[in-house]
C-alpha cells in the first residue's frame, strides 16, 4: 500500500515534469502547428540562466526564485529570435520547421558546450526545498512537490491568459480559422509571435525547474524533447487540457510499468501504449473540432 | 533527376531528345557507374575505398528517404530502425557463421545464458537471412504503416510517432544485452558468407556489391516514379484528400513507399555490417535516424540522385572535417541543416536546375511571378499540379524569382 | 521518463567485453599465424558460389555488377591475406609516429578530450628527454567522433595509412570492440586507458586501466569489511554495470552479503524516483552504483531529497572521479565512496611530479583522474617496452612486454605478459568537500590482473 501511494507520488511527479516540458510545446506545437526541436534547448537556456543567476545571487533561494521569471524572459527571447529570422518564412512548410530548428538545437548545444563548458554544472537546491514532507507514512521530496505545484501554476496561469486576456481570444482566434482572425483584424503575425514567445518562455521556466531534480548540461534539452512530444501529440492539439491529461496519464503510466519491469522496458511498453492509443483517438484526448478534412 | 529537369508550368517547349528528363536520369546512372566501378577502384586505396562502402551503405538509406520523403511527403524520422534491423540481422548470421555449426557466438557465452535464443536460431542460413533482410523491415513498415496511415494519423504526427519507434528501438536493444549484445553491438565479424573479411580482396568485393546495390536502388526508385504508382504517390503528398476523392486509398499508396524505404534501409544496414564490421545501438537511434535526411536535404529531396550525392558528400566531410576541426563540425552541420532546408527546400540538386532554365530562357528568370505573390502562392498553385517535384521546384524558381524581382 | 535523443555523454564509461573466455588469446594467435582462408572456410569453391547467388539476389536488377565482384575475389583467393600482417611503420629516420585516436567530439569528448590531453603531456616529457630510442615522437591525432564505427574507421586510417607504430585511446567498450578487430588483422598495437568489465584479452591490445579484480572486488572486499550485509545494485543498462554486478551477484553469495535490489537504467535517464523508492524500501545498508554520466547527478539529487544518507546508507561508485564532481554538486555526494586506482591526492613523489606538470600545462582548475593517469602511464609503458625490445617491431614488442614496470603516479605498475593488463594497487576513495578525493583504504600493494577471474574460485562459471 505503502509502495503503491509512493508509486503513484512518482507518477504525479513525472507527469508534472512532463507538463512543464509539454506545456510550451501545447502552444507552439499545438497552437500554431510549429515543431520545434529546439524547445529542449530553450529549456537547456533556462536551466543554464539558473546556474549563471546562482553565481551573481549568493542565496539559493533568492537566486531560484529570480530564475524562474528571467528564464521565462531568455527562453522567450530565444523563442522570439527563432521565430522572426526562421519560423515565420516557414508556416507552410510544417516538417521542414522540423529539420530547421534541429539544426538550431544542434547549433544552440554547441554554443552551451563552448560557453559554459562540456562538463555539467550544479544549481545549489535552496535550504528550504531539502528534505521531504511527511504524508500518510511517505517521505514526500520537497522539490518534487515544488515542481508539482510550478506545473499547476503555469497551467493555470496560461489557461486564464488564454481565456481572459485579449492576447488569449487573439491567440484562440488565430487557431480556431485563421483568415477569419486576420479579416477581423487580428494581427496574426503579432499574434504568432507573442504565442512562440510565451511557449518558449515556459520552457525556460521548466528548465529553470530542472535544475532542482538532474543535471544541467549542454544535453539537458535533449532527454526530454521525444517524451514531451509525445504528450502533446497524445494529448491533442489545440487544447492545453489535453497535455495536462495525457502528461499525468504518462507519467503514471511509465511510473508503474517501471516499478512492475525495468527502466528500459517501462519505456518500450510506453510506446506501445502510444501507437495502439492512436489507433483508437488519432486525434489525441481532446481536439478542438473543426470542419476541415482530416 | 526527372524533377530537377521537369519543365517549369507555362514554359513547356517541346525539349530535344538530350534534354530529356528520361536521357538525362539514364545518363546520370551511367556515369554514376562508371565512376563507381571504374574510376573509385582504380584510384581510392583501400582505405578509401571502404570507407566510401560505408558511405554508400548511408546512400542506400538516404535513396529510401528520398522516394518516402521527397516524393511521398512522409518525414521518416525513424529510418534507423529499418538500418538497425537489417544490420542486426546479417551481424547475427555473421557470428552465427564464424562460431561454427550449432556454436554459440562469443557475445552471448560473455552476457547471455550461452544459449542462441530460437529466433536467432534461423538466421544461420545464409538464404533465410537474405529473406529475412529483404522482408522484415519492409513487413514491418507496412504493418506500422497500415495501423498509423489508414488511421490517417500523417504530417507531424507521424514524424514524431517515427521518431520516438527509433528511440523505444534503440532502448530495447540496449536494454536485451543477453540477446543483442547491449551498447556494444554486434561486431568482429570474420567472415561474410564464407568470405574472410580481413582480406582486402574481399573487403574491394563488398564495395562492389554495395555500388550495384545502390544502382539497383536508384534504377528501381526510377522506374517507380515513372510508373502511374509514381504519380500517385506525388499526388498524395500534395493533395492527399483529392487522391481519396478520386477513388485511391491514399493510406495503401503511402505504405508501400514506406516499406520500399525500409526496405532499401535494411539493405543498406545489412551491408554497412560486413562493411564497418559492427552495429551497435549508436548506429540506429534518434540522432543517426536524422542524420540521415541531412544528406537527403541537401542533395535535393525530390530528386533521384540528388540523395545519393548528398548522403556521401555529407559523409566525406564529416570525416575530413570533424578530424580537424571537431565543434566547427556541429556548428556546420547545425547551419547546413539551417540554411538548406529554410533557404533551397530541394537541395543543391534546385540549383542546378535553375542555372540551366535560367539560361535556357535568357535572363533573368522563366516568368515572372506577379508581384506581391511570393513564394508560397506559387508553390500552393503550383502544387495543385501535382506533377512530380516540378511543383515544389516551381515554386522555388518563383521563390527566386521574386527576391530578384 | 527522459532518456533523450542523444546517447548522453559519457556513455559507456565502462567497458565491455571480448571473446569468450575459450580461446581467445588463442584464436588470434591462430588467426596471425596461418592463412585464414584455408584454415577457416575449407569449403571456400562452394561458399563463392553461394555468395555470388545471394549478391545477385540483392542485386536484383544489376546482376552483372555483383557477380563481377565476387569475379574479383575468385581470381585473388589464392594471394588472399598475405597483406593483412605487413607493417607499413617507417623507423628509418629520426622520428617515429604513433596515433592518438580519442573522441574530440560528441557525446564521449567531455572525458576523452581529459585522456587526450595527459597523453599529449607524455608525448611531450617523452620528447624532451630524448624520445624513444633516440627517435622523436611524432603524434598523428584522430578524433574518434564518439561513435563506434568512426573508431574503427580511423583506427585503420592511421594503421594503414599513417603507418603509426602504436596507437594510444578508445575509452567506451564499443569503441575498443570496435577496433578489436582491425588491430588484430592489421596486427598493430592499442594501448586502452579505461578501466573496463573484463573478460578480454587480446595480444594487440595492452590495457592499462584496471579490469574488475582490480576495482569492483576491492570496492566488495571494502563494503564487507565495513560489515555492509544488504547491497542494492543501480547500474546504467549496457554491458559495464551488468557484467559488474553479474561478479557482484556472485560475490555477495560467496561473502554472505544479501543483493536487496538490482536496477538499471537506460543511459541518459534522469528520473530516479521509482529506481530510489525501490532502494529506500529494500532495507539496504549500502549501495554499489554503476551508474555514468548524467543519471548520477539525477540519482544522488533524488538519494538526498528522499532522506537517504552516507552514514546509513553510503554508495560506493565506480564512474565517478574528480572531474565529474563538480557537475554532481559536492553537496549532493560529499562522503560517498569511489573505487579506483588513482586519485589526484595519492601521496607520492612521481604524483606531485605529474599533477604539477598537467596544471602547468591546462591550468590549475583542472583535476587529473584515474584514466587520465591511465593514459599517461600507457605511453611510458609503451616506450618502456620498445625501449626493452629494442625495436618498434609489433611482434617484438609482444615478446618483450612482460615485466616491463614503470613508477607511475599511482604506484609502481608492472605489464602483464600474459593477459597484456598491468598490475594496480586499488584505493577505496572518499569524496571530501572540495571535491577531491581522499584514499581511505588501499590494497596490499598492486593486485596482478585477472580479466577472467580465474583466481577466485566463486567466480567459477561466470565467464
Amino acid at each position: 500500500m505503502d509502495a503503491l501511494f509512493s508509486q503513484l507520488f512518482a507518477g504525479l511527479s513525472l507527469g508534472s515534469v512532463l507538463l512543464l516540458a509539454a506545456l510550451g510545446l501545447a502552444l507552439t506545437f499545438g497552437q500554431m502547428g510549429v515543431i520545434n526541436m529546439a524547445h529542449g534547448e530553450f529549456m537547456m537556456a533556462g536551466a543554464y540562466t539558473a546556474f549563471v543567476l546562482q553565481t551573481f545571487i549568493p542565496d539559493a533561494g533568492v537566486s531560484l526564485l529570480v530564475a524562474l521569471p528571467v528564464g521565462f524572459v531568455v527562453g522567450g527571447l530565444l523563442g522570439l529570435l527563432l521565430e522572426v529570422t526562421l519560423i515565420s518564412r516557414m508556416y507552410r512548410r510544417p516538417l521542414d520547421t522540423l529539420l530547421v530548428t534541429f539544426g538550431v538545437a544542434l547549433v544552440l548545444q554547441q554554443l552551451a558546450r563552448d560557453v559554459f563548458g562540456a562538463p555539467n554544472v550544479d544549481v545549489r537546491a535552496p535550504a528550504w526545498l531539502s528534505g521531504a514532507v511527511p504524508f500518510l507514512g511517505m517521505n514526500l521530496p520537497k522539490t518534487r512537490l515544488f515542481i508539482l505545484g510550478l506545473a499547476i501554476a503555469c497551467v493555470v496561469a496560461l489557461s486564464l491568459v488564454l481565456k481572459l486576456t485579449s492576447l488569449g481570444r487573439r491567440i484562440r482566434a488565430t487557431v480556431q480559422n485563421r483568415d477569419l482572425a486576420e479579416t477581423s483584424g487580428v494581427s496574426t503575425r503579432a499574434t504568432d509571435r507573442l504565442t512562440f514567445f510565451v511557449g518558449s518562455g515556459v520552457a525556460g521556466v521548466a528548465g529553470v525547474a530542472l535544475t532542482l531534480l538532474g543535471s544541467i548540461g549542454p544535453t539537458l534539452g535533449t532527454n526530454y524533447i521525444v517524451d514531451a512530444f509525445l504528450v502533446v501529440v497524445v494529448g491533442g492539439i489545440g487544447q492545453l487540457k489535453g497535455a495536462v491529461i495525457a502528461a499525468f496519464s504518462l507519467g503514471i503510466l511509465q511510473a508503474t510499468f517501471e516499478y512492475s519491469t525495468t527502466a528500459s522496458l517501462a519505456k518500450v511498453l510506453l510506446f506501445v501504449v502510444i501507437v495502439a492509443f492512436l489507433q483508437v483517438r488519432p486525434q489525441g484526448l481532446v481536439s478542438v473540432r473543426t470542419r476541415s478534412l482530416a | 533527376m526527372s524533377a530537377a529537369t521537369g519543365p517549369v508550368p507555362g514554359t513547356a517547349t517541346p525539349a530535344p531528345w538530350w534534354r530529356r528528363p528520361a536521357t538525362r536520369v539514364w545518363a546520370g546512372v551511367a556515369i554514376a557507374a562508371v565512376v563507381l566501378f571504374g574510376l573509385a577502384p582504380a584510384l581510392l586505396s583501400d582505405f578509401r575505398l571502404n570507407l566510401l562502402a560505408k558511405f554508400l551503405c548511408l546512400a542506400m538509406v538516404a535513396v529510401g528517404i528520398g522516394l518516402a520523403w521527397g516524393r511521398g511527403g512522409m518525414l521518416v524520422l525513424g529510418q534507423g530502425v529499418f538500418f538497425g534491423i537489417g544490420g542486426y540481422l546479417m551481424a547475427m548470421h555473421m557470428k552465427l557463421s564464424d562460431a561454427g555449426p550449432g556454436a554459440v557466438p562469443d557475445f552471448l557465452l560473455l552476457y547471455g545464458d550461452g544459449v542462441v535464443p530460437g529466433w536467432w536460431e534461423p538466421l544461420r542460413s545464409p538464404v533465410v537471412t537474405i529473406l529475412a533482410i529483404l522482408v522484415l523491415p519492409a513487413g514491418i513498415a507496412a504493418l506500422l504503416g497500415l495501423a498509423v496511415f489508414r488511421r490517417r494519423v500523417r504530417g507531424a504526427y507521424f514524424a514524431i510517432l517515427s521518431q520516438a519507434l527509433a528511440a523505444a528501438f534503440a532502448i530495447l536493444l540496449v536494454g536485451q544485452q543477453k540477446v543483442t549484445g547491449g551498447t556494444n553491438g554486434l561486431n568482429g565479424f570474420r567472415s561474410f558468407f564464407g568470405y574472410d573479411l580481413a582480406d582486402p580482396v574481399n573487403k574491394r568485393m563488398l564495395y562492389f556489391i554495395a555500388a550495384g546495390v545502390l544502382i539497383a536502388m536508384v534504377v528501381i526508385v526510377r522506374l517507380l516514379m515513372s510508373s502511374r504508382y509514381g504519380e500517385l504517390l506525388v499526388a498524395v503528398r500534395d493533395q492527399e484528400n483529392r487522391v481519396r476523392f478520386l477513388g485511391y486509398d491514399p493510406a495503401n499508396v503511402k505504405v508501400v513507399a514506406y516499406a520500399i524505404a525500409a526496405c532499401f534501409a535494411g539493405i543498406g544496414g545489412a551491408l554497412f555490417a560486413p562493411v564497418v564490421g559492427i552495429i551497435s545501438p549508436a548506429d540506429v537511434g534518434v540522432i543517426p535516424s536524422i542524420g540521415f535526411l541531412v544528406g537527403v536535404a541537401i542533395g535535393g529531396r525530390a530528386t533521384l540522385l540528388g540523395p545519393v550525392l548528398g548522403a556521401v558528400a555529407v559523409s566525406w566531410a564529416e570525416t575530413g572535417l570533424s578530424e580537424q576541426f571537431p565543434s566547427f563540425w556541429t556548428y556546420f552541420q547545425g547551419a547546413l541543416f539551417i540554411l538548406v532546408v529554410a533557404f533551397l527546400p530541394q537541395g543543391f540538386a534546385s540549383l542546378g536546375g535553375l542555372w540551366r532554365r535560367r539560361r535556357a530562357a535568357g535572363a533573368p528568370a522563366p516568368d515572372d511571378p506577379p508581384v506581391g505573390s511570393g513564394p508560397d502562392a506559387a508553390r500552393e498553385l503550383a502544387s495543385t499540379d501535382a506533377a512530380d517535384g516540378a511543383a515544389q521546384e516551381a515554386a522555388d524558381a518563383a521563390r527566386t524569382a521574386g527576391r530578384n524581382a | 521518463m527522459g532518456t533523450g535523443l542523444y546517447t548522453p555523454r559519457d556513455t559507456a564509461r565502462w567497458h565491455a567485453v571480448g571473446r569468450a573466455r575459450t580461446g581467445t588469446l588463442a584464436s588470434s594467435s591462430e588467426a596471425k599465424g596461418t592463412p585464414l582462408t584455408t584454415h577457416t572456410f575449407p569449403l571456400r569453391t562452394t561458399r563463392k558460389r553461394a555468395l555470388a547467388l545471394s549478391a545477385a539476389a540483392l542485386a536484383a536488377a544489376l546482376s552483372l555488377s555483383a557477380c563481377g565482384g565476387a569475379r574479383t575475389a575468385d581470381a585473388a583467393a589464392g594471394t588472399a591475406s598475405a597483406s593483412g600482417g605487413a607493417s607499413c611503420v617507417d623507423t628509418s629516420g629520426d622520428t617515429v609516429k604513433i596515433g592518438f585516436l580519442n573522441s574530440l567530439s560528441g557525446t564521449m569528448a567531455i572525458s576523452e578530450q581529459t585522456v587526450r590531453d595527459s597523453l599529449d603531456l607524455a608525448a611531450e616529457e617523452i620528447n624532451a628527454a630524448g624520445g624513444v630510442l633516440g627517435k622523436q615522437l611524432e603524434i598523428v591525432a584522430e578524433d574518434g567522433a564518439s561513435e563506434p564505427t568512426v573508431f574503427a574507421e580511423k583506427a585503420e586510417k592511421l594503421i594503414s595509412s599513417d603507418c603509426v607504430a602504436a596507437v594510444f585511446g578508445g575509452w567506451t567498450s564499443s569503441s575498443r570492440k570496435a577496433m578489436l578487430p582491425v588491430f588484430e588483422s592489421k596486427n598493430s598495437l592499442l594501448f586502452y586507458p579505461v578501466q573496463y568489465e573484463g573478460l578480454e584479452a587480446s595480444k594487440n591490445i595492452f590495457y592499462t586501466g584496471a579490469t574488475t579484480n582490480q576495482q569492483i572486488i576491492p570496492g566488495m572486499d571494502y563494503l564487507k569489511e565495513q560489515g555492509k550485509k544488504k547491497v542494492f545494485l543501480v547500474g546504467s543498462d549496457y554491458v559495464f554495470p551488468r557484467t559488474a554486478n553479474k561478479i557482484i551477484n556472485a560475490y555477495a553469495e560467496a561473502n554472505g552479503i544479501e543483493i536487496v535490489g538490482e536496477e538499471y537504467a537506460p543511459l541518459g535517464h534522469t528520473d530516479f524516483a521509482t529506481i530510489v523508492n525501490k532502494l529506500k524500501s529494500s532495507g539496504a545498508d549500502a549501495v554499489f552504483n554503476t551508474l555514468n554520466g548524467d543519471s548520477n547527478v539525477a540519482f544522488f539529487k533524488e538519494y538526498k531529497n528522499v532522506g537517504l544518507t552516507v552514514d546509513a546508507t553510503p554508495v560506493v561508485s565506480v564512474s565517478i572521479a574528480e572531474e565529474e564532481v563538480g557537475g554532481i554538486g559536492v553537496d549532493n555526494i560529499v562522503g560517498q565512496l569511489t573505487a579506483w586506482n588513482y586519485y589526484q591526492t595519492v601521496e607520492s613523489p612521481e604524483n606531485s611530479t605529474f599533477v604539477a606538470a598537467f596544471k602547468e600545462k591546462y591550468g590549475d582548475d583542472r583535476p587529473t583522474s584515474d584514466p587520465m593517469e591511465a593514459a599517461y602511464t600507457s605511453l611510458y609503458l609503451w616506450k618502456g617496452m620498445v625501449e626493452k625490445a629494442e625495436s618498434f617491431a609489433v611482434a617484438d614488442i609482444q615478446e618483450a612486454a612482460d615485466g616491463v614496470s614503470f613508477d607511475a603516479p599511482e604506484g609502481t605498475v608492472t605489464v602483464n605478459g600474459d593477459n597484456h593488463h598491468i598490475a594496480k594497487t586499488a584505493y577505496i576513495g572518499e569524496i571530501g568537500p572540495d571535491g577531491l578525493i581522499y584514499s581511505v583504504w588501499e590494497s596490499d600493494g598492486p593486485i596482478e590482473p585477472d580479466p577472467f577471474l580465474e583466481g577466485y574460485d566463486w567466480a567459477e562459471g561466470l565467464s
